[in-house]
């Protein structure tokens, strides 16, 4: 039976109440009558031999690229690129995608007789991962085979000697990436890709790039000009990095790019009730929901936060291609859209979503106030084509408890970001003036480079995330977080969603359309 | 004549540390070894004493670390029991009704001991070497000395012409009772060794802490003041006084970090502040000062401090400079040597600190006063003070005050 499509549901008496995250853990809420809720399509179907599509793939590459084999030879320099930690979310059970698809691609290398080969997790100015997070994403075979030997790298975008300017765009933008796997004979990237943002020139382009290159598109001024940075063919973000990407391929680099798509299978058994619509829960689920709340509720946080970084998700793989990079990301996209996307009639004064423990930079770690703005803001905002779902100056209301912590070995910038920056002014346009100081900050820059921490930078990306919903909201609230964090952000609390909705009401008017994003799984609103 | 009297009693020490344990600062005021009762004026001492009627009397935090039975012993043999607490007076002269404010320090002059010690010849009589002795009882200050009198009290006390600051009109009486708390921030400020160039980490904000602040500001103008303040309404003041920043307090090593762009190691900081400034005392406050200082840099005690467990080899091996500032006397100002009091007088002009009086008590609601003071912060005060101007009042001088106002 092929997987239903996405749903879009108007809230009436029969309607059971709806199902929202709330970090860890989750709330049901009753909207009003004649509310939307957007339920996502079912996950589509995995590839029955996924080892079986990526030989396909690496054999029979896209875009006039010849055949992987034929591009490797004895004596030559090949490198590896993988997506990081970052990806995919929840993070997968094993064997991760990108051990499938870096052990194909080794054998192959074998196979021709190649011996110079590096790995490098492609991490751009994420934090470095941990070698449990590398064995998991690599396997322990390919880690023990390449970690012992020096040959596993974390790209250190800090590194001068690790680094090469190829030029400037036709923009003037610096494009300066890893000397390795720019000066190698082929670099191979491994690509997974879970919404429409992730994978084509941005996986070399951002991936493998330095501060003085991520800046000319991760800023403010650029993300307001992405509408959204979900469509590429309207995102600024995007438009950048494909210029980058061909000065790349100009300068001589080899890409053989692979791409990944994953369904959004995203928990296991005993959560599946997140993911189905609320009118065709089971016994069993309203039994798995009622008991996880209700131990959720005497948990502690940090506990409750270890629990749920330990579920691994049962995605899989759905599709791979290879090749060139532009033809192999437009097949993506298009599985991407064939999954995710639902048509939507009309914006809403008010967008309603529950946001959850994790995002795309809180992996074994905490979700902290600014991740929590991203999220929903950044991502959950921006899972739109054509229009985004609330109207300009509608209101967001998200569902997260928003503490103020902070893991201090991830986010160290984060938290001086949040006490320093957000406290005098939480437009994004304005924070641009002490960019350049965390940027810089030595000791950020040590703890990205020598321990597990994101740039000092990073803050700041997550908060020009925010940008383009920032200027289009009239207001944001959100509901059981806490208060001062929250206030901080330079949003407004509220303790339940009834008082959210009044509180949107003083903005947007009485009776406002509400719409509400459902997730899991994740769903890209295509808004006519 | 009412006044508040200090009286040596060991059961009512403990009754009050207990209280103010459980209670908070300030709470051991009704039971502990300070009561309200009939006080006769003080005897003028020798020539050159006057007796001065209080107008207003702050509380200081020092006062409080007394009353709470915290204080250290130390000052068990430069103190003379029993005494009337109150040593930051504005006043009138019983004389001619002058305006006055009292410089509290009991030094070689008061004491009428010839040849004068070391420092009060220097003119630094903060650091007088004779405050046990001379014709005075012990005493290290007006306020802890039983023959002098202090400023809790109606009956009013005794204090020497080298003692006596006349009070320009232009200064309120709310002013004018913050001038000797900002002069121990003067002294503090001029003797800390801050320059135009420096990097200064202030911690705590209470009227010592923001006194300092406004003294910082007004005299030396560092490159970079922050702050660590507990309370909103303390890091809008400092703001307000002339800080770059103020922040709460377990934020300030991460402001300074940034500020001098510092790595961490072992818990402090590799480089840091020039100079922190530790208005609080605390355990806590000076393993933070300690952690935050640059090598070679000062961390500067304003606030008592007591008996602490603080790990020094970090101060050891960055050859910190730790080193107290207490009280006033007088100071090289660019050169000139002043009286500390004049130049605090200035900085309380241009800072306009009256406004940091935010209660005024009568003397017959201290333990109100005290609680208050004990938990200024916390309620948005920063100065608590007895008001003392009811006799004047029926004297037709001052017909509006009530108290308390805050």
């Amino acid at each position: 039976m092929s997987p239903r499509p996405g749903f879009v549901l108007e809230v009436d008496r029969s309607t059971p109440s709806t199902l929202f995250w709330h970090g860890e853990g989750y709330r049901l809420e009753r909207l009003p009558l004649g509310s939307r809720v957007l339920y996502a399509p079912e996950p589509v179907d995995a590839l029955r031999d996924p080892v079986g599509a990526i030989r396909q793939a690496l054999d029979a590459p896209m875009g006039g690229v010849a055949p992987l084999r034929s591009l490797l030879r004895p004596g030559m320099a090949l490198t590896i690129a993988f997506d990081d930690v970052s990806l995919p979310l929840p993070p997968m059970r094993g064997p991760d995608v990108r051990q499938l698809v870096i052990e194909q691609v080794l054998e192959t290398a074998a196979e021709a007789g190649v011996d110079d080969v590096v790995l490098i997790a492609a991490l751009a100015l994420h934090r470095r991962m941990t070698d449990a997070e590398l064995r998991h994403a690599l396997g322990e075979r390919i880690f023990d085979a390449f970690a012992p030997h020096g040959l596993l790298w974390q790209h250190d975008a800090e590194d001068p000697d690790q680094l090469v300017h190829l030029g400037l765009t036709d923009e003037g933008e610096d494009v300066e990436i890893n000397k390795r796997a720019a000066t190698s004979d082929l670099l191979v990237y491994v690509n997974i890709n879970l919404v429409a943002m992730d994978g084509g020139h941005k996986s070399v382009a951002t991936g493998l790039a330095s501060y003085k290159s991520l800046r000319h598109h991760h800023n403010a001024h650029t993300m307001t000009q992405s509408r959204s940075f979900m469509d590429q063919h309207r995102s600024e973000l995007h438009s950048s990095n494909w210029r980058m990407g061909r000065l790349i391929a100009a300068s001589g680099v080899k890409v053989f790019q692979i791409e990944t798509n994953l369904n959004t299978d995203t928990f296991p058994e005993q959560f599946r009730f997140l993911q189905r619509r609320e009118w065709e829960w089971t016994a069993r689920d309203r039994a798995a929901f009622l008991a996880s709340s209700k131990a959720l509720e005497a948990t502690p946080d940090r506990l409750a936060r270890s629990i749920f970084h330990a579920i691994r998700a049962p995605h899989k793989m759905t599709s791979v291609q290879a090749g060139e990079v532009e033809a192999v990301h437009e097949r993506t996209t298009e599985n991407v859209y064939a999954q995710q996307l639902l048509e939507v009639h009309g914006q809403t004064d008010v967008l309603t979503m529950g946001l959850p423990y994790i995002c795309p930079y809180n992996v074994n770690s905490i979700m902290n106030p600014i991740l929590v703005a991203c999220l929903g803001l950044g991502y959950f905002f921006n899972m739109y084509r054509g229009r985004p779902l609330v109207r300009a100056g509608g209101v967001v209301i998200m569902s997260h408890p928003t503490p103020w912590a902070f893991h201090p070995g991830h986010h160290p910038s984060y938290i001086d970001f949040f006490e320093q920056v957000l406290a005098e002014t939480t437009n994004p346009a304005e924070i641009g003036k002490y960019e350049e100081s965390f940027a810089t900050d030595p000791w950020y820059v040590h703890l990205y480079r020598t321990g597990n921490a994101y740039h000092g930078v990073h803050p700041f990306y997550m908060w020009y995330w925010c940008a383009h919903a920032l200027e289009h909201v009239g207001s944001v609230i959100i509901v059981g977080g806490d208060r001062a964090a929250v206030r901080r952000l330079g949003f407004k609390p509220a303790s339940s969603m009834a008082d959210a909705l009044e509180m949107a009401s003083d903005v947007v008017g009485p009776d406002p359309s509400i719409t509400h994003l459902h997730s899991p799984p994740l769903l890209m609103a295509d808004v006519r | 004549m009412k006044g508040l009297v200090f009286e040596r009693n060991v059961a009512r020490f403990a009754a009050s540390r207990l209280a103010s344990t459980l209670g908070g600062s300030g709470r051991g005021a009704g039971i502990g070894p300070l009561h309200l009762t009939d006080v006769e004026p003080p005897e003028l001492p020798g020539p050159g004493w006057r007796r001065v009627r209080p107008l207003l009397a702050g509380i200081c935090g020092s006062d409080l670390s007394t009353i709470d039975g915290r204080s250290s012993r130390y000052f068990e043999d430069i103190v003379s029991f029993p005494f009337v607490p109150g040593h930051e007076v504005v006043g009138t002269l019983e004389d001619d009704d002058s305006r006055v404010v009292i410089e509290p320090v009991l030094g070689c002059v008061a004491r009428g001991i010839t040849p004068r010690c070391a420092a009060c010849a220097e003119g630094r009589t903060g650091g007088c070497e004779r405050v046990a002795f001379g014709h005075l009882s012990p005493g290290l200050q007006i306020g802890f000395c039983r023959d002098t009198g202090g400023g809790w009290s109606t009956s009013g006390l005794v204090a020497h012409d080298a003692q006596l600051h006349l009070v320009p009109d232009a200064l309120s009486d709310d002013d004018a009772v913050m001038v000797e708390p900002t002069a121990c921030a003067v002294h503090a400020a001029l003797t800390s060794g801050v320059e135009a160039r420096h990097t200064v980490a202030v911690l705590g904000a209470g009227t010592l802490g923001l006194c300092t602040v406004a003294a910082l500001a007004h005299l030396r103008a560092p490159s970079t003041l922050l702050v660590g303040a507990k309370y909103a309404r303390q890091r809008r003041l400092a703001e307000e006084l002339g800080a770059d920043g103020a922040v709460e307090p377990d934020q300030l090593v991460r402001a300074v970090r940034r500020r001098s762009r510092s790595l961490e190691a072992s818990g402090t900081l590799t480089g840091g502040a020039d100079v922190v400034i530790d208005c609080v005392g605390s355990e806590d406050s000076l393993a933070q000062s300690l952690s935050m200082v640059r090598p070679r840099g000062r961390v500067v005690l304003v606030g008592m401090p007591g008996r602490v467990h603080v790990d020094l080899a970090s101060l050891w091996h960055r050859e910190v400079a730790i080193t107290g500032a207490y009280a006033y006397g007088s100071e090289d100002v660019d050169g000139l040597l002043r009286r500390t009091f004049d130049v605090a007088m200035e900085v309380v002009a241009s800072k306009a600190l009256g406004r940091l009086v935010s209660a005024r008590y009568p003397i017959d609601r201290f333990e109100e006063a005290l609680a208050h003071a004990g938990e200024a912060g916390r309620r948005g005060a920063v100065k608590v003070v007895f008001d003392l101007r009811a006799r004047e009042r029926h004297r037709g001088t001052d017909p509006s005050t009530k108290g308390p106002v805050s």
